[in-house]
């Protein structure tokens, strides 16, 4: 048997998150089908078939599936879903939108948010918010599974196979219509991707004083986020927040500016790998978690590191 | 217009999650419940689409043991008008839950199902989507936003890259971000009152739905715990760690 994954992109570029299912895939099965449904989006397709590990792109195209409803995206996945033993989607707003549907009209149960694979059945998942991890086994025939992309490395984009399948399908669902998106523009990488990651909390006291974080974000390439009190005090916007309630970010670097660190906030990045706290709180529970703690000032500290940063920059080049 | 509400008895989400000695599960007994988060969100919105004259009945369904009707009991206390609880002493996946969901919503014929997007203990986020494919409605996943129109509302729902905005067709489901709303408490007098409200019980096995479960919950653990690391005393030997001991810049 093979598996089917459901590809994530914007009709131009595939979303890394695809990547990570599909590396997650490779995990339990070689013969890797994906799914790419979009609209004008031929040579996104021929990309996704290039990529690592897939065998096969089946692509439908047309104007309805310009933009990702669930609806319509349901009876594709559906119409070839009997063909394969496992199916997945990243576990993104995307995945997890889509995908339940798929299993209730297969009259099977869903896995959602694997962070890890012990057997074709047998998966790892967090509850709680991640303070506790479930060891969990389907008896069901097909597995309808979605990936927490963070957890698996992503396939490289070369070595695949270049088959694309062109798929008829009719879109018939007319009870929900897309308005519009607002996507929050960044130069930056997205925070649920990022490499690094600068995190401010209330210790930043004011909105202008986040653009301290940018300073720094550029020089690392970082992606700015925010805890759940800021983001309360209105200092920055909804989707910067990291935490429980917000994105779980598992970055290399994670770098806590002004955060004390409440359990909402530490579920959303006690993952990454190296964590840095700057707290002028020696007692704040973030340093508990930290591999590296500065008890500073963060006014005076942001600056110095700003200017560390720089020195770096300029002994390597 | 007819609205109900779904909500779940959690583990109350200030409470810090201990996970059994023997791997079958988390610690539970003697530690303080309450109404799913979300949940709260999606009684305040029902609530406040009510009172602004666009709907006139709120029902309240919960699914689970005998305690699963004091958290009926707090949605009663903030406004809703009557309660179902739908009795069961096992774990149901949301598949199971969401056929529920579909039979009683199939009796009542409300105009909008609200939930919360995720319950906080399974986090599986995939209730309000099956029964929104079950029933065939469409759904309103992760709504920040809900505005009701004459035959259908316009939703703004919170994904990974900002904010979506679609029209919905009445009937639908929406599942609740916890942005939609600031979820009101109840006044003692309305607990009072909510002593009075009527809830209806029945037993999940008397519905005739298949709720067996299809997943095998073979262990739970804690999460690594990540050793506490090191103080470091200025910037300067900050960067000089990063760069050269985590080699992480």
């Amino acid at each position: 048997m093979s598996i089917l994954v459901l590809a994530e992109h914007n009709n131009i570029d595939i979303k890394s998150s695809t990547l990570n299912t599909i590396s997650a895939a490779s995990q339990i099965e070689q013969e890797i089908d994906v799914l790419v449904t979009g609209f004008q989006c031929e040579e996104l397709a021929k990309k996704i078939a290039k990529c690592e590990k897939v065998s096969k792109v089946i692509f439908v195209d047309n104007e309805k599936l310009k933009n990702p409803i669930a609806e319509n995206i349901e009876p594709i996945v559906l119409s070839v879903a009997e063909k394969y033993s496992h199916i997945m989607a990243p576990a993104t707003t995307f995945g997890k939108n889509i995908f339940p549907r798929i299993a209730v009209k297969l009259d099977l149960a869903q896995i959602s948010d694997v962070i890890k694979i012990i057997s074709n059945d047998t998966f790892m998942r967090p509850i709680y918010a991640g303070n506790a991890i479930a060891t969990v086994k389907s008896n069901d025939k097909t597995k309808i599974i979605t990936i927490r992309p963070t957890s698996f490395d992503p396939v490289e984009t070369s070595g695949g196979s270049d088959i694309v399948e062109s798929l008829e399908f009719e879109t018939q669902n007319n009870s929900v219509e897309f308005i519009d998106r607002e996507e929050s523009h960044s130069e930056r990488p997205e925070l649920s991707t990022a490499r690094v990651v600068i995190s401010g909390g209330r210790g930043l006291q004011s909105a202008e004083n986040f653009k301290l974080l940018n300073e720094i974000a550029d020089k690392l390439n970082a992606a700015v986020g925010a805890s759940r009190a800021a983001v309360d005090a209105g200092y920055v916007s909804n989707d910067y927040q990291v935490g429980q309630t917000g994105k779980v970010v598992v970055p290399d670097l994670y770098i806590a500016v002004g955060i004390s660190g409440a359990i909402q906030h530490l579920a959303g990045m006690k993952e990454s790998k190296v964590i840095v706290a700057i707290n002028k709180d020696e007692e704040a529970p973030i340093f508990n978690v930290a591999d590296y703690g500065l008890n500073a000032d963060l006014f005076e500290a942001l600056p110095q590191l700003s200017s560390e940063l720089d020195k770096l920059n300029t002994i390597q080049q | 217009m007819k609205l109900l509400v779904t909500v779940k008895r959690v583990i109350d989400y200030n409470v810090q999650i201990r996970v059994k000695p023997d791997g079958s599960g988390v610690e539970k007994d003697n530690v303080k419940m309450s109404m799913n988060p979300p949940d709260e969100n999606a009684v305040e919105e029902a609530l406040r689409i009510k009172e602004s004259g666009k709907a006139d009945e709120i029902i309240v369904l919960s699914i689970g043991g005998d305690k699963a009707q004091e958290t009926i009991r707090t949605a009663l206390a903030m406004g809703a008008d009557r309660g179902i609880h739908i009795k069961t002493d096992n774990e149901l996946e949301p598949l199971a839950i969401s056929k529920i969901i579909s039979k009683i919503a199939e009796e009542e014929k409300p105009s909008i199902i609200l939930m919360g997007k995720q319950a906080i203990d399974d986090d599986s986020n995939q209730t309000g989507q099956m029964t929104s494919a079950l029933l065939n409605w469409p759904q309103a996943t992760f709504a920040s936003k809900i505005e009701i129109e004459d035959k259908s509302a316009t939703v703004t729902r919170e994904i990974d890259e900002g904010l979506e905005r679609i029209k919905v067709n009445i009937p639908f489901v929406a599942s609740c971000d916890l942005r939609l709303n600031e979820p009101r408490y109840a006044s003692l007098p309305n607990i009072m009152k909510a002593k009075k409200k009527p809830i209806d019980i029945k037993d999940a096995n008397s519905l005739g739905i298949d709720i067996s479960s299809r997943i095998e919950q073979l262990k739970v653990e804690e999460p690594p715990v990540r050793q506490k690391g090191i103080m470091v005393n200025d910037v300067s030997e900050l960067v000089q760690k990063l760069k050269h001991e985590a080699k992480v810049i």
